[in-house]
């Protein structure tokens, strides 16, 4: 009897005290299943919603599609092979087959190097992996045949995402880039892949000439709103934890989103005579993108900084990209998130230092210039590994189906032609 | 019997609603239209981009009347649309062969 006692209570410490060594932390764990919750909101029904309402009420129905279905074809690629090729060992440039259909991974599977369980890890990343393909949509709305659509996404996200991801946060040649919650991997990649695909599918009919106002500004705003909360959980839980990095990481994402906005409002006030819904919005997300890759590292005072840039910089970009080169980048993807991950990405150098220029919350330290230079080879790789796959990638599918729909049916518009539905069935 | 059509700013068809009641008129039919007349289109901001729109929002108000009520109908539409700024609209009056309420078959005068 008491060698059996003994025996039960050795087991039992054994098996507590396991659990502690291997550490599920049940805070961490919450958190992270609320972010994982919170970014795919971003996207359904927040960057869906954003995006609906800048079309025209004829294309609205095909931008909810083109959201949803991409969120589906990814969330299952993920699974089947993206998340083993982006976060396996590997090479520099790509992951092993190690974890294809996640093999392996059960439930008490804890993720390495974090305190969560590794179907959470999936998860979680997978959100991220739904809305980079899924903002690149901005770029070829209102003109592109969905089933090319599809078969695009699936391919980006295959050969652009994954090793982007893999390069930057699975160990591989990019390891070293300081990318916080995406400024490369996700906003970079969509905003570069929104150019040229907006340049290869080339510009609506009625580009630049016919003005093509956003059909319900209402619904953008809610989209953007629901992008300013989703992305408390881009940005925070990229920390993977429940502790002070993730607090000031929210702290600093909601300062950029406010700071951005105001100053994109002042622009349009001042240059225009009229501050705009739209310009808000877009001002906000702006912000929101350019702080992604620094919210690990950056203080509140950097993110005040940061902001204004962002607010600056991408509406200067916005002006130049349509005005200028004449791409119709139909909802202006590259400027505010190609733009301003870039400049994000940039500033890290300079505004993450431990007790340096306007004081941070690193943990870490670097030397700025040693540092800029860092990140300025992560933009030139992902950004050129971007141009060129998305590139060949549009050609590859250009061979097997028409890219575009035809001029006829994009007048008409893509929700009837495509889907043979009418967005709103009134009178 | 006559069809009075007429299009008018958005914001005045309550003040013609109560004008109309005030002078007996029992039923009107209402639309929201676009147009244009001299009245050029206003423009809009997007994306740093100021555009022109030509169509402007309108109402256009139906009404059948007696050919006894015209003028007095005319008179009050008249007096609560008319701004003097341009875009005030215009009213039109076409004559009207046949009224049937459909509910009791009654016929022209008797169902207006």
């Amino acid at each position: 009897m008491q060698i059996k006692k003994i025996l039960i209570t050795a087991c039992l410490s054994f098996i507590s005290f396991a659990s502690f060594a291997e550490g599920v932390d049940s805070g961490d764990t919450s958190w992270i299943l609320t972010s994982t919750a919170l970014v795919l909101f971003m996207t359904l029904p927040g960057l869906s919603l954003f995006y609906a309402g800048l079309v025209r009420s004829k294309n609205a129905i095909s931008v909810f599609m083109q959201c949803f279905v991409i969120a589906c074809m990814v969330s299952i690629a993920w699974v089947i092979y993206g998340y083993s090729l982006a976060f396996t060992e590997g090479n520099a440039f790509i992951g092993g087959t190690s974890l294809f259909f996640l093999a392996g991974i059960g439930r008490d599977t804890i993720a390495p190097g974090t305190t969560m369980p590794h179907s959470l890890f999936v998860i979680f990343q997978m959100t991220f992996a739904i809305i980079t393909p899924a903002l690149v949509v901005g770029a070829f709305a209102e003109r592109m045949k969905f089933g090319a659509m599809c078969l695009f996404s699936l391919l980006w996200f295959t050969a652009v995402y994954i090793p982007a991801c893999h390069m930057i946060w699975g160990g591989g040649y990019l390891a070293d880039v300081k990318d916080f919650a995406g400024g490369l991997v996700v906003h970079l990649t969509c905003g570069v892949g929104a150019l040229v695909a907006a340049i290869v599918l080339g510009s609506r009919k009625g580009f630049p000439s016919s003005p093509m106002p956003p059909h319900n500004r209402t619904m953008v705003i809610t989209g953007a709103a629901m992008l300013w909360v989703g992305w408390f959980g881009f940005n925070a839980g990229s920390s993977w934890a429940a502790d002070g990095l993730a607090g000031m990481a929210m702290l600093v994402t909601h300062i950029s989103a406010a700071t951005a906005a105001l100053t994109w409002m002042a622009i349009e006030w001042i240059k225009q005579g009229k501050p705009t819904l739209i310009g808000v919005a877009t001002g906000m997300v702006a912000g929101l993108a350019t702080i992604t890759p620094a919210a690990g590292s950056v203080g509140p005072e950097g993110a005040l900084l940061i902001g204004f840039m962002a607010g600056i910089i991408c509406f200067y970009a916005t002006q130049t990209v349509k005005g200028v080169f004449g791409i119709d980048d139909s909802l202006d993807v590259f400027p505010v998130h190609g733009v301003g991950g870039m400049i994000g990405i940039i500033m890290v150098s300079f505004v993450g230092v431990q007790g340096g220029f306007l004081g941070s919350s690193a943990g870490e330290d670097w030397v700025p210039m040693e540092q800029l230079l860092i990140q300025l080879k992560g933009i030139v790789v992902i950004g050129v590994w971007t141009a060129v796959a998305t590139w060949i990638i549009l050609k590859v599918v250009g061979l097997v189906t028409d890219l575009r729909v035809s001029e006829e049916e994009e007048l008409q518009g893509l929700d009837v032609t495509e889907h043979e539905e009418r967005s709103y069935d009134l009178v | 019997m006559k069809l009075i059509t007429a299009i008018i700013k958005p914001f005045k068809i309550d003040e013609v609603r109560e004008a109309l009641s005030s002078i007996g008129v029992t039923g009107l039919t209402i639309t929201d239209v676009k147009g244009f007349g001299r009245q050029k289109g206003h423009t809009e901001l997007y994306r740093g981009s100021e555009y022109v729109v030509d169509f402007l929002p309108k109402i256009k108000v139906e009404l059948a009347v007696s050919d006894g009520s015209l003028e007095s109908v005319i008179e009050a539409i008249l007096s609560v649309t008319n701004t003097g700024k341009i875009g005030d609209g215009k009213i039109f009056v076409s004559d009207l062969s046949q009224v049937i309420r459909i509910r009791t078959g009654e016929l022209n005068e008797d169902a207006l």
